[in-house]
């Protein structure tokens, strides 16, 4: 029993998924062998959880209200989230792709569940699924529509299989009745889905 | 270009619905270590390029109900990358 003054049964770690037992033994072997300190862990973690989907937010409210930055975004997404004091991470490279009125890109990464974690925060449960990640290549058309994203035959939908080195991050379209709108509220539309193609952007509430 | 056939046993990056399949050169990335090698503790050397490679859904997937013009787009390593014939 616990030394303080509320009672709860001993903290165990009885009931850890699979993975966790596996992922501690590992680290544990990684400390004593030097290859890893329990610091870089913690730092490591603290760096991945700090990242949210804001950051891809303002690479794409920037590249909505200024078509030069777009483009240097299209060429070179880590050049660009410098270019506006983001962090982007250490390597993996990380490509932006644009919806447009013809193409509809969508992302997902069968063999694991890479992401563009540094612009995007850590991926949804969901992402990281058998059922994604199987459905959304063979059948994107019903997976969107689970989303709530109908298009029409003619758009052309481009899945994305991020299976090696390269991130892929979306730019979605921007939606109509949003002329008058600044960058930062722009940016309060782009949300995390709609950057991995799975959903629009939010709309404007007036 | 056409995706290698062949099986590999061990880690590879290359997923198995595009083997034997057809599709063209969308983007050429730049060159990274080998994850076949590196997954077992090698330095992955020499470097592969690494290709972005776009295949025809209704060519992939036997009975693709989607619009015809749907595409999915996969990155593929040069050793994994045939002539087309």
């Amino acid at each position: 029993m616990s030394d303080h003054d509320h009672d709860h049964g001993e903290i165990t770690h009885d009931g850890e998924p699979a993975a966790a037992t596996r992922v501690r033994a590992l680290e544990e072997v990684l400390v004593e062998k030097g290859v890893v300190d329990r610091e870089e862990v913690r730092r490591g973690i603290d760096w991945l959880v700090s990242r949210s989907p804001a950051e891809g937010a303002r690479l794409v409210a920037r590249g909505w209200v200024d078509e030069e930055f777009k483009k240097r975004l299209l060429a070179d997404a880590r050049g660009a989230a410098l270019e506006l004091g983001l962090d982007p991470g250490s390597s993996p490279v990380v490509v932006a792709v644009e919806n447009t009125e013809e193409v509809h890109h969508v992302v997902v990464c069968t063999l694991c569940s890479c992401y563009p974690r540094a612009l995007l925060g850590p991926p949804p449960d969901w992402y990281k699924s058998l059922s994604y990640r199987s459905r959304a290549v063979a059948d994107p058309r019903g997976v969107l529509e689970e989303f709530g994203v109908e298009l029409d035959d003619e758009v052309e939908v481009r899945v994305v299989d991020s299976t090696a080195d390269i991130r892929y991050l979306v730019i979605p379209r921007r939606p109509s009745g949003t002329e008058s709108l600044g960058e930062d509220e722009l940016a309060a539309l782009v949300t995390r889905d709609s950057m991995i193609g799975v959903a629009q952007p939010a709309l404007p509430t007036n | 270009m056409r995706v290698a056939a062949r099986p590999h046993e061990g880690h590879h990056r290359t997923p198995g619905y595009v083997k034997g399949k057809s599709g063209t050169v969308e983007r050429v990335h730049a060159a990274f270590t080998n994850p076949e090698t590196r997954a077992y503790g090698a330095d992955g050397l020499p470097l592969e390029r690494l290709y972005l490679v776009g295949f025809a859904q209704a060519e992939v997937w036997d009975g693709y109900d989607g619009a015809a013009t749907d595409r999915v787009y996969v990155d593929v390593f040069e050793h994994w990358l045939e002539a087309a014939e």
